[in-house]
């Protein structure tokens, strides 16, 4: 065996290099295996990173990480083909330190966050795709990975797999089941060049500032929803698309993208913006109901493969997730290597770190949200209705005298085709998920 | 959906836009045979860069060149083991930039 390490951590994405990082700080020696050329070639994602989960691992990030800009501007748009009804905020307290949400292209963001973890002491090894386990769960543990390296068996004492939302580790150690297309989205996004200050002059920002639109109502049809985002000197358009419902609906998502940057209020903001770059990924949608096993004998799960990404409607996170996660693995690493223990049972405090911080305490609570948001009714029903509302309600039919909000209410739901009982029972469940 | 438009790139444009790092060897493998059997072909809409294109005799065929490594194909197969997938070797395949 060429190499010994007491860590091998597969994919330098957030998780993965945050676990590298808690690891070789604390004086271990860690390899940090990525398959592309550089940290981030392989990523893509729908726009915000939450980084406040950094505050105790890089006292100061903001001051160095490498951020497009800082998102003071936060709208959540619900489009029919002829309408459209926005909640939009805007708060300069984002746009100071600790700030809240930054835009960043990904290479840029997870090669800052690697060096982090080199600094630290980790060998980061780039070009290098795992192929596999060395060992199995119960027959002396996981030991190491192969790579497609020459000689490329690297051993180890434990491994932490954050090799993304595919998961092929986990799969291979048994601990991942069958995966769902029910519970993936597709993510397709266009990168498009535009002058910053035009860019702060459509989306109304000082310099620096960014804005990030989520939109429902946008997908032909097809459950998911869109986003919107600026860059420096790009902005950032995209879909997110429910696997099975695109496979069925034979639309491409190259065109749900461009019906809706034609959408007539999403285009004034993208005109004239030239495709810098199109990308693709796999988002792990199914939340809580799809987590994986996260450990095995020898093994650790951290970030998009071990399903730890929110996707609950108003709130849509994943790198903090990773992040968090990646910490977390890295600290039960450092306990179980102390102790000597690296079973499966050794590694059981890794559940309880996540369940005493946000990482699982948000996907338990929000357990419910995914399912609901790709509803019919969330997705089709209610954005129909709550435009037709919101039109009816500022449409003045003098001489008629004005009906009230509920009566309003009451037409505009049958007009829909929803059902008073389905509404109540729908906000209650959003209430108990979200209150 | 209307047809492209004079704003409208081609796909192979779209595609232009992304860095590929071709590796010699397939990192995907599609068994057309079996893919004859298959209906529903949702593959040939839902890849985002648009791989897999049917063929006169009902098979498919597939480029593996500008992958996004997405997972998308296999996810959405009906038939099982028409799509054999891995991550290209390593430092080849797509390189995002500005993702």
């Amino acid at each position: 065996m060429a190499e010994e390490f007491d860590v091998v951590v597969v994919g330098a994405g957030p998780a993965g290099s945050a676990a590298a990082l808690v690891l070789a700080r604390a004086g271990k020696s860690v390899c940090l295996l990525e398959r592309g050329p550089f940290p981030g070639s392989k990523n893509m994602y729908g726009g915000v990173i939450y980084p406040r989960i950094l505050d105790g691992l890089i006292p100061n990030w903001w001051e160095e990480a490498p951020v497009q800009r800082w998102v003071t501007r936060r709208a959540t748009m619900v489009l029919t083909g002829t309408q459209s009804l926005t909640v939009d905020y805007r708060t300069e307290a984002w746009g100071r330190p600790p700030y809240n949400g930054a835009t960043a292209y990904r290479p840029d963001f997870d090669a800052w966050l690697a060096g982090k973890a080199v600094e630290a002491g980790a060998v980061l090894a780039c070009e290098t795709t795992a192929t596999g386990l060395l060992g199995a769960p119960g027959k002396g543990g996981i030991r190491g990975v192969r790579t497609d390296r020459p000689g490329g068996e690297i051993g180890a004492r434990l491994v932490i797999a954050c090799d993304g939302v595919n998961s092929l580790l986990a799969k291979e150690a048994g601990i991942y089941g069958k995966a769902d297309p029910h519970h993936f989205t597709l993510g397709a996004k266009e990168t498009l060049a535009l002058p910053a200050r035009v860019i702060e002059e459509r989306f109304g920002l000082a310099e620096h500032e960014g804005a990030d639109f989520e939109i429902v109502g946008c997908t032909e049809g097809v459950a998911g929803g869109g986003f919107l985002y600026t860059n420096r000197e790009t902005v950032s358009v995209g879909v997110v698309l429910h696997l099975p419902e695109l496979a069925a609906s034979k639309k491409r998502p190259e065109e749900i993208i461009a019906s809706m940057k034609a959408n007539p209020v999403i285009a004034p903001l993208v005109a004239g913006g030239e495709l810098v770059e199109y990308s693709a990924h796999l988002i792990p949608e199914g939340g809580w109901v799809m987590l994986p096993g996260l450990v095995a004998d020898g093994m650790l799960v951290a970030g998009d493969a071990a399903a730890l990404c929110l996707a609950a409607g108003i709130w849509l996170e994943g790198v903090n997730f990773a992040i968090g996660s990646g910490m977390a693995a890295g600290e039960t690493a450092l306990e179980a290597l102390d102790s000597g223990n690296v079973s499966a049972p050794g590694l059981a405090g890794y559940r309880k770190r996540l369940e005493g911080n946000f990482v699982l305490a948000d996907h338990r609570k929000l357990r419910r949200a995914p399912h609901l948001m790709l509803s019919d009714r969330v997705q089709h029903r209610y954005p129909q209705m709550i435009c037709n509302l919101t039109e009816a309600m500022f449409t003045v039919t003098n001489p008629e005298p004005k009906k009230g909000i509920l009566a309003h209410t009451r037409i505009e739901a049958r007009r829909a085709g929803v059902r008073l009982g389905q509404l109540a029972r729908d906000t209650a469940s959003a209430l108990r998920t979200y209150g | 959906m209307t047809g492209p438009g004079p704003m409208r790139e081609s796909f192979e444009d779209r595609m232009a836009t992304v860095e590929f790092r071709v590796a010699p060897t397939a990192h995907i493998t599609v068994d057309g045979d079996s893919c004859r059997g298959c209906s529903t072909k949702a593959c040939v809409t839902a890849c985002p860069a648009n791989l897999f294109v049917p063929t006169a005799d009902g098979g498919i065929l597939f480029n593996y060149e500008q992958c996004f490594e997405c997972g998308t194909c296999y996810l959405v197969c009906d038939t099982e083991g028409a799509i054999s997938w891995s991550y290209p070797e390593g430092g080849h395949g797509v390189v995002f930039l500005r993702s």
